[in-house]
């Protein structure tokens, strides 16, 4: 492969004086568009799914300028502040999930929540998505790529803390979500395909054991409900069975904004929050879909680019590992609305109403601002 | 240590340049696997899912019909619809049904009678989803409550039902009958989908005779429902088919009128119009509400009424079954003037009594002085009891069961009359299967004077005056005037089949009644006293029917008991004798004389009724009741 790799960047770009202006905002235009596509396109489909109230799009609509500018503060940071500050964040992230377990609150059966006073109310374990990846990006990034295995326990384990922590809370889908971006940070830094194939073969062994020992009872619960949702009809098929109803109904082009009978008339749940995709599905039809998995796959598409075009091995990394985070938002919260994989809680990114998650994911693109705009004027 | 310094970065960028690859071809493969999730969802099986939706929200409601009013004659609203609310529960959409009844049972003010019948209902066969009232008649106050903790009260609703009410009625519940819910046995018999949205069927009289014509055919409504059941807006309607309203002959006025003359007493009064069989009136005193059985009376209500020692629920007009004593005596005389056992002008010895031979049994006339020489006319007039024993023994069972046959005893003549009973005439092969015996003599002499066996209702006792009154021509009694819809009368009211009574001599019949104008008008007549300065002419007979015994397991008071054991006045008639407008049968249970407490009652309906109604506060008795007559 030639030198400069797949992905070439250089500072002859023809964008690049246009460029010049976002740079000094650390802003980069193309990712800014599709986020205020795919932000905007939510409160539409949100004031739907929320059964029109107006107060659940006005919050999520400040919710969302928040987020805007805490995206905008993380890209004025340079990466390496990010890395030489990673250590320092990650035992502050450990320590308040720790402090979550002592004296967290929380609602339904897990706490979740820190009440610091003075401070608004924030999940600990948010933070933790933005840095275990930059925690694990931090430190195979000191070391010469790909790792060596030591290197490689070592990062997984600075995954793993956190996620058995949350796990305790308890919040699997948080939990997954978080040692997802560990294990991806890993995958980008390199590490040999005889190991990737030894890892799925070790989780088809510890499978079992995670069902007989591991989970809880409504997490299998969850499982079997995916596999058989008429198993069960009034109770946990019931969110299955209504949002497939809700999507297959929609057909081809929907029944029209503000039309759909399966969210308007209660009988699909959380059609605000986890299951707004199913809203989208049954007003807008399967072309519906396909744009919003479009929009995705282009956000996607331009972090990775991103990712690879990154300077240093840490903003690789950080970048690949994030983005990556993103994508695994999308699948499996329209796989799991769909009926292909068991439902945990994982919201559809930076459309499903709900504070925490879209405030971190916009740092998140923050940091892949930061990444793309603080350049070196040299050629690697 | 200085990032990447001694690190092959071009080689670290080209590793980490493939995996992206790797990792955007992950991403598009998932993110096409998602697609086709969706493609399949949404076109592939799109209809069974469009079912699914459609079968969550659209259900199809019955729409029960508007039931059919009734009127009397004179377009007098006897029984209506009102719109009731009432707090119901579905069973089916119920979470938890004790926390539901025990957070109903705060706001509400339900009795535990509401309660327990809710209860019962609960365990009742009922079809799916069918909503269960829990109490009736909410006030607006309880309403609005209601409206207020709907949401978290699955399963109940507040709706607003046309039930049943009956305006007049303590003065209708006997003659009209009423609706009640639905039961297991009605379940059954009843077409479940014209009655998918009726609780109500008709339980006896009018309502249940003319249950399909009141009825009407059922309506369907398809409507959306939200995921709680709530109805949410109506997509599609097909209006119910409302019940029929119908007239019936009955007059308000006088059935009121027949309820104050027997006011305190127990007894029945039927009118009946002779020239169409049109029942007028039809009471049974005392009377009921029936209203509180429309929506389910409870069980101390009920208890109090089944129990109370004047049985106010039993239909004494229809089935009270009494001997006829000298009720009976204008029918025996037709029979023995046509049958040739005796003649107008034949005439007896009565010393006071009747001997089957010399030195047997002395069967007594009511005077028992006796009446001397007497013919027919005479023996009506006074009613002598002495020539009926005669011409009885010389009838013999077989003649006086023809005829009595003729006139409608021991069977139901009703044509649309819902409960009506046959009383009892009495034959030989009767006698044979139920006692063993044969018919002696002794039966024919007590058979003479409508004693013995036979039992007839009031009913029958004024169908069979009425067909005296028509001169032998039959209209079978009936309560339905006509059907004010679309439908024919004749289609629903079923058609007579008895035929006139043809008399050897026609003329016989103006003799007869010339009798019973004696018993009203002539100067030994019974009832002389209740037709004095009557401006019209009235045919009557005076009876009186001897108590024999009272239920035995029942505790009634020495003095009540007394009063119990005392002859039930009888009296039947018809005014005026030349164009009969009313013909009636009147009988006052423990009342004495006939012709002192119920010939009095029939002149004050005959004036009523040829005259004009009185007024609020006149008095209703008029003439001078006769003591010490049968």
């Amino acid at each position: 492969m030639a030198a400069g790799g797949i992905f070439n960047h250089s500072a002859t770009h023809p964008l690049s004086r246009s460029r010049g202006i976002w740079s000094a905002l650390h802003i980069d235009p193309l990712l800014m568009l599709l986020l205020l596509i795919l932000i905007a396109g939510g409160l539409v489909v949100l004031y739907s799914g929320a059964d029109q109230n107006m107060a659940v799009v006005k919050a999520q609509g400040i919710r969302m300028g928040i987020a805007l500018a805490v995206m905008l503060v993380f890209a004025q940071f340079d990466p390496a502040v990010f890395r030489r500050w990673a250590p320092w964040l990650y035992a502050l992230g450990l320590a308040g999930l720790i402090a979550v377990l002592l004296v967290g609150v929380g609602a339904k059966g897990a706490q979740r929540w820190l009440a610091i006073p003075g401070l608004p109310r924030f999940q600990p374990s948010e933070l933790m998505k933005l840095v275990v990846p930059m925690m694990v990006a931090w430190y195979l990034s000191r070391h010469y790529l790909p790792p060596r295995l030591r290197h490689l326990g070592v990062a997984l384990l600075v995954a793993l803390v956190p996620m058995v922590l949350i796990i305790l809370q308890p919040d699997l889908g948080t939990s997954l979500l978080v040692g997802a971006a560990g294990v991806f940070a890993v995958f980008f830094a390199g590490i040999s395909w005889r190991l990737i194939g030894a890892f799925f073969a070790m989780v088809s062994v510890t499978a079992p054991l995670m069902w007989f020992f591991g989970m809880r009872e409504y997490q299998k619960q969850r499982v079997l409900t995916l596999l058989d949702p008429q198993s069960d009809p009034l109770g946990a098929g019931w969110n299955i069975m209504q949002s497939k109803t809700a999507i297959g109904s929609g057909g081809m082009d929907g029944k029209g904004w503000l039309q759909g009978t399966q969210s308007h008339l209660e009988f699909l749940p959380e059609s605000h929050t986890d299951f707004i995709v199913a809203v989208l599905a049954e007003e807008f039809g399967f072309i519906g879909v396909l744009a919003l998995l479009v929009l995705y796959l282009l956000i996607i598409l331009r972090c990775l680019y991103i990712a690879a075009t990154a300077q240093d091995s840490f903003s690789r990394l950080l970048a690949g590992a994030l983005t990556m985070t993103f994508f695994l938002y999308v699948f499996v919260n329209v796989g799991m609305v769909s009926g292909l994989l068991p439902v945990v809680g994982v919201p559809l990114p930076l459309v499903s109403f709900g504070g925490t998650s879209s405030v971190t994911l916009m740092a998140a693109f923050g940091v892949l601002m930061s990444i793309q705009t603080h350049r070196r004027m040299i050629t690697a | 240590m200085p990032w990447g310094e001694f690190k092959d970065t071009a080689a670290e960028r080209r590793l980490f340049q493939r995996r992206t690859l790797v990792m955007m071809i992950l991403v598009v493969i998932s993110l096409g696997l998602l697609i086709a999730r969706m493609y399949q969802l949404q076109v592939v099986e799109h209809d069974i899912y469009t079912t699914l939706s459609d079968k969550n929200r659209v259900q199809v409601q019955s729409v029960a019909p508007p039931r059919g009013l009734i009127y009397d004659r004179n377009d007098q609203l006897l029984a209506e619809n009102r719109p009731v609310f009432s707090v119901t529960l579905v069973p089916e959409r119920v979470g938890d049904m004790e926390e539901t009844l025990a957070k109903l049972h705060r706001m509400l003010d339900i009795s535990d009678e509401d309660m327990e019948r809710f209860r019962r209902r609960l365990l009742e066969p009922r079809r799916p989803f069918q909503e269960l009232p829990l109490r009736y008649d909410l006030t607006e106050q309880e309403i609005a409550r209601l409206a207020v903790h709907r949401h978290e009260l699955p399963g109940v609703e507040v709706s607003a039902e046309l039930v049943r009410y009956y305006p007049h009625s303590e003065l209708t519940a006997h003659a009209l009958g009423y609706v009640g819910r639905i039961n297991r046995e009605e379940l059954q018999r009843i077409d479940p989908i014209n009655y998918a949205g009726t609780n109500y069927i008709g339980k006896s009289g009018v309502e249940r005779f003319y249950e399909e014509l009141l009825h009407g055919r059922v309506g369907y409504e398809h409507v959306e429902t939200n995921a709680r059941g709530r109805t949410l807006r109506v997509l599609e309607r097909q209006n119910p088919v409302p019940g029929e309203d119908i007239r019936l002959h009955m007059d308000l006025r006088l059935q009121r009128l027949a309820h104050e003359l027997l006011d305190g007493r127990r007894g029945a009064i039927i009118a009946i119009e002779p020239s169409s069989g049109g029942i007028l009136a039809l009471a049974s005193v005392p009377g009921f509400d029936a209203n509180q059985f429309v929506t389910g009376i409870g069980v101390e209500a009920y208890r109090s009424l089944s129990e109370s020692i004047d049985r106010p629920l039993f239909n004494r007009a229809l089935r009270g079954q009494y001997p006829p004593g000298s009720t009976l005596k204008p029918m025996l005389a037709v029979a023995a003037l046509d049958s040739g056992v005796t003649t107008r002008e034949k005439t007896i010895w009565d010393p006071g009594y009747f001997q089957l031979k010399e030195g047997g049994r002395r069967y007594r006339n009511w005077k028992r002085t006796g009446h001397g020489w007497v013919n027919l006319m005479d023996s009506m007039a006074q009613s002598t009891d002495t020539y009926f024993y005669q011409v009885g023994v010389e009838m013999g069972i077989d003649t006086m069961h023809e005829y009595l046959s003729a006139f409608g005893f021991g069977e139901d003549a009703t044509l649309d009359v819902s409960g009506a009973l046959s009383g009892l005439l009495p034959s030989k092969d009767w006698k044979r299967a139920v006692h063993n015996e044969p018919w002696y003599p002794g039966d024919s002499v007590n058979l003479g004077i409508g004693q013995g066996y036979m039992l007839a209702t009031p009913l029958q006792l004024a169908t069979a005056t009425s067909v005296i009154a028509n001169r032998g021509s039959w209209h079978e009694p009936r309560l339905l005037r006509d059907v004010m819809g679309d439908r024919a009368t004749d289609d629903v009211l079923p058609s007579g089949t008895h035929k006139s009574i043809e008399l050897k001599n026609q003329g016989d019949w103006e003799f007869i009644v010339d009798t019973m104008e004696a018993v009203m008008h002539g100067s030994k007549g019974t009832a002389r006293g209740a037709a004095k300065d009557a401006p019209y002419r009235m045919a009557g007979k005076t009876g009186t029917a001897q108590v024999f015994s009272l239920a035995e397991d029942e505790e009634y008071e020495e003095e009540e008991v007394r009063e119990r054991l005392r002859d039930h006045a009888l009296f039947v008639g018809f005014a005026p004798v030349d164009d009969p407008q009313i013909a009636v049968a009147v009988i006052v249970e423990n009342g004495g004389s006939g012709s002192g407490t119920a010939a009095p009652v029939a002149r004050a309906l005959f004036d009523a009724w040829l005259l004009g109604f009185p007024e609020e506060g006149e008095a209703l008795i008029v003439g001078e009741p006769e003591e010490g007559a049968n």
